[in-house]
């Protein structure tokens, strides 16, 4: 197709992911590219799946990514990953957070949810780096951070540096003072650290 | 929504298709705004209201909204109306004498297709209204172009005299992308000058205009032939050239780089000399539009050769995915292999109800009452038609649920002899176009049950103000209409309205049990808010206590999603039935600790939840002690 860059953004609604595609937009254009960003996400309000796609490059033309052409899967939520697996290019890398987010229709019983479904892509021969988001938020202090981390996670799968996404993740979060500031870089940068162990640990 | 300081001009900024309209119609100077919520549109008034300068409102229906923006035309204003693809058969019946009379100010209706149905009851192609109302229709395919149309849109509006569409689709509304902005322009109005023959279309001063309208069809067929927006563009590889417009023709430069290709911007009147143009230029022409065989069918009937439907599908999106390989089959090439892996099927995830959702209530009660057909509406509470409640028998269009309720009870069949109707509709809805039909309910002696759902907000676009909350679009309070008069005004009788509260279900039952006994029309109002609107305030959560849950699994037909099952088994019941057992736990940290779960709980296992704090550990070691 072209030489853009295509990084799609999954989970479910309410979770963060399309502020989190539009800061990874803001990055781009940063960089001097040309950036689309668009999302299916019907009724995410509600629950709903939301996957968001990220194109950019010199020219982008169709806002889609193309099945098969992803070069990184950022997945919020461990069975996303696995629903949107085939989007990934052959030797693209999906970075998955481990958190299970069950939705009722699996309560009342009507479906199942994956046993393992990080297990489950790696065995379909999806390259899959795994860590806990959520955790890695608590343990510093507070949930909302999970963004933050999930944005470090991909920190080091972009084809400019970590630095300048981390930019922009402070940028949003200037107004509300130094704390929250430092919190946040802390945030990305213990979300960057999980995949490079999660990583060397594969390797 | 607050004012905000606009960018400058020749900013390069991030914004969505509608980001950019609002812009554009800030800088094109226009006085007035308005609309009714549906997504995808609804946030180009919701940006436009944070401009300064521009009157915006929430207008109760898209009729009133075109209808408000049609007045300020008249009286020399710029004006802009916007709505989704369905909102425009509302406000058609204005649409359609308004093409008669013309404006005098500029007049822009954005109207946004759901191609794909992401949010939507059908999947409508708008650009029909340009041919059944002869109106010029644009069509952007980008952010920039949405709003550099826009602008345009003006300046073609009050040359002609004659309001323009502008045509959108959720990848055009909902897609971010680069635009550089411009500067305002200031835009007086010239006031309205009386001319019955224009302005009052009796049949004898609307058959005057008629004639004004085709002339004025055939001046903008030239414009469509002339304007830079339908361009071509010369290409090498000439063995398909394509028509396309809107998000497909991006999708066709991404597909098929080396292809000619006639970009339609002014895609109505189609631009008939132009893509002849193109048709010379490649051994065969194929049209790529979405969703319906508009400018394909135009230009079959003007004697040119060339494809569409006839290899494309007939609905939703023509994505690269779609694309490649059906022309691919048309060259008689192998067809790309698209897709690495198919996509593995797992459990779906449909929109359901929040965590606390007063609806939720409201659906857990109907689902334990035997013997109802439940007309819906189009709201929130639509999804009262899914698990677990199932709810919810019939939706069609806003307000329908009226009419509909009394139709199937005039209408009833031997078996419904014994069904008790009734209709379920939100307070936004009802507003909208459902208050007509209660009055014809009332009038034509129905035997129907309603249920109005007064959450305080149009809660499936995101929480928007209307006449019921006591707010306007930019937060400022406003007249709140009081839902039990106005039923009453509408002719329910004083004992025949009630007024619940849906999170105290005996209550609740108790009276949609007795009201639907009663053969006449009953109106039963909740009243609570939307959980995402600030109207809303979250109690004490609660949690499950593992010992006393039974695994009844009760709390989990009240479908909230905050409770989640931790281990399942069975249990063979004193009659030897054996019944299926779920175990329960509640994510306190989601609960906004409504109770609703508490009340079908028969171990009342449900507890309020306290988190283990170290100085409670403190206490009770003491206490021990």
């Amino acid at each position: 197709m072209s030489q853009n860059s295509n990084i799609l953004v999954v989970g479910i609604g309410g979770q963060g992911v399309m502020t989190a595609t539009e800061i990874l937009a803001e990055a781009a254009i940063a960089m001097g590219h040309d950036a689309k960003k668009t999302e299916v996400a019907g009724m995410a309000q509600r629950g709903g799946v939301v996957s968001s796609h990220l194109r950019f490059g010199d020219r982008v033309l169709s806002p889609q990514i193309t099945p098969g052409t992803a070069d990184v899967l950022l997945g919020f939520e461990a069975a996303e990953g696995l629903r949107w697996r085939h989007m990934l290019r052959p030797n693209g890398i999906a970075l998955m957070n481990t958190a299970r987010l069950v939705p009722p229709v699996v309560e009342l019983g009507l479906f199942d949810y994956p046993d393992d479904p990080i297990a489950e892509m790696k065995a379909a021969g999806t390259k899959v780096v795994a860590f806990d988001a959520t955790s890695i938020a608590l343990e510093l202090g507070d949930i909302r951070l999970g963004n933050t981390v999930m944005l470090g996670a991909i920190g080091d799968h972009l084809p400019f540096s970590a630095e300048v996404l981390l930019e922009c993740v402070l940028k949003r979060f200037r107004r509300k003072g130094d704390k929250v500031v430092e919190m946040n870089r802390k945030a990305f940068e213990a979300g960057r650290a999980a995949v490079g162990a999660a990583q060397a640990a594969v390797a | 929504m607050a004012a905000v300081m606009p960018a400058p001009a020749q900013s390069r900024l991030l914004m969505s298709g509608n980001e950019a309209v609002a812009r554009a119609v800030w800088e094109s100077g226009v006085k007035v705004a308005a609309a009714y919520p549906g997504t995808p549109a609804t946030e180009m008034l919701e940006v436009i209201s944070t401009y300064p300068d521009v009157y915006a409102e929430w207008s109760v229906n898209e009729k009133v909204s075109l209808e408000v923006a049609i007045g300020a035309a008249y009286a020399g204003s710029r004006s802009f109306c916007c709505m989704k693809h369905v909102g425009m058969n509302v406000a058609s019946d204005a649409l359609m004498t308004l093409t008669l009379t013309g404006v005098i100010g500029g007049l822009v209706i954005a109207v946004a297709d759901d191609v794909g149905l992401s949010s939507s009851q059908n999947e409508q192609d708008s650009r029909f209204w340009g041919r059944f109302a002869h109106l010029p229709v644009l069509e952007p395919s980008d952010s920039q172009e949405a709003y550099e149309m826009t602008r345009f849109g003006y300046a073609l509006s009050e040359k002609f005299q004659v309001p323009v569409i502008l045509r959108m689709t959720t990848r055009i509304n909902h897609v971010k992308s680069l635009v550089t902005v411009g500067e305002r322009e200031a835009h007086g109005a010239a006031g309205f000058q009386k001319n019955p023959a224009r302005w009052v279309m009796t049949p004898a001063g609307a058959g005057k205009r008629i004639p004004l309208m085709f002339d004025r069809d055939i001046a903008l067929r030239q414009v469509a032939d002339e304007s830079e927006l339908n361009r071509v563009e010369p290409g090498s590889d000439k063995r398909v050239g394509f028509i396309a417009s809107g998000t497909a023709y991006m999708h066709v430069k991404e597909c098929f780089p080396d292809a000619p290709v006639l970009k339609l911007g002014l895609s109505c009147p189609v631009p008939v000399e132009k893509a002849k143009a193109l048709a010379a230029l490649a051994d065969q022409v194929v049209v790529v539009e979405e969703v319906e065989p508009l400018v394909e069918n135009e230009l079959k009937a003007a004697g040119l050769n060339v494809l569409g439907k006839d290899i494309l599908p007939r609905s939703g999106e023509l994505a690269p995915h779609v694309l490649k390989p059906a022309i691919a089959k048309l060259l008689g090439e192998p067809v790309p292999e698209t897709q690495v892996a198919p996509p593995m099927q797992i459990f779906p995830r449909p929109p359901t109800m929040c965590v606390a959702c007063p609806h939720l209530g409201v659906y857990y009660t109907l689902s334990q009452i035997k013997n109802l057909t439940i007309s819906g509406d189009i709201g929130c509470y639509t999804l009262g038609a899914g698990h677990p409640w199932n709810a919810l028998d019939t939706t069609i269009s806003m307000g329908a649920s009226m009419g509909i309720a009394l139709g199937l009870d005039k209408g009833r069949g031997e078996s419904d002899k014994d069904k008790r109707i009734l209709a379920v509709i939100g307070d936004s809805t009802f507003m909208h176009m459902g208050m007509q039909g209660l009055l014809d309910i009332v009038y034509n002696k129905g035997n129907v049950t309603i249920l109005l759902l007064d959450n305080r907000a149009v809660g499936m676009t995101g929480g928007q103000n209307n006449p019921g909350n006591g707010y306007d679009l930019h937060d400022n309070e406003a007249p709140r209409i009081d839902f039990v008069n106005l039923v009453k005004a509408l002719g329910v009788k004083e004992e025949r309205v009630h007024k619940v509260d849906p999170y105290q279900l005996p209550v609740l039952f108790k009276t949609i049990r007795e009201e639907i006994k009663v053969p006449e029309v009953s109106v039963v109002i909740t009243d609570q808010p939307c959980v995402l609107t600030k109207a809303y305030h979250k109690m004490k959560p609660y949690e499950v206590d593992e010992d006393k849950c039974t695994g009844c699994g009760n709390c989990i037909e009240v479908g909230c999603p905050a409770i989640h099952v931790t281990r399942r088994g069975k249990e063979v019941k004193a009659s030897g039935r054996e019944v299926d057992l779920a175990f329960v736990r509640i994510e306190s940290s989601v609960c906004t600790g409504c109770g609703l779960c508490l009340q079908p709980c028969a171990p009342k296992a449900i507890q309020h939840y306290e988190p283990v704090s170290p100085i409670k550990l403190v206490k009770s070691a003491e206490e021990v002690a």
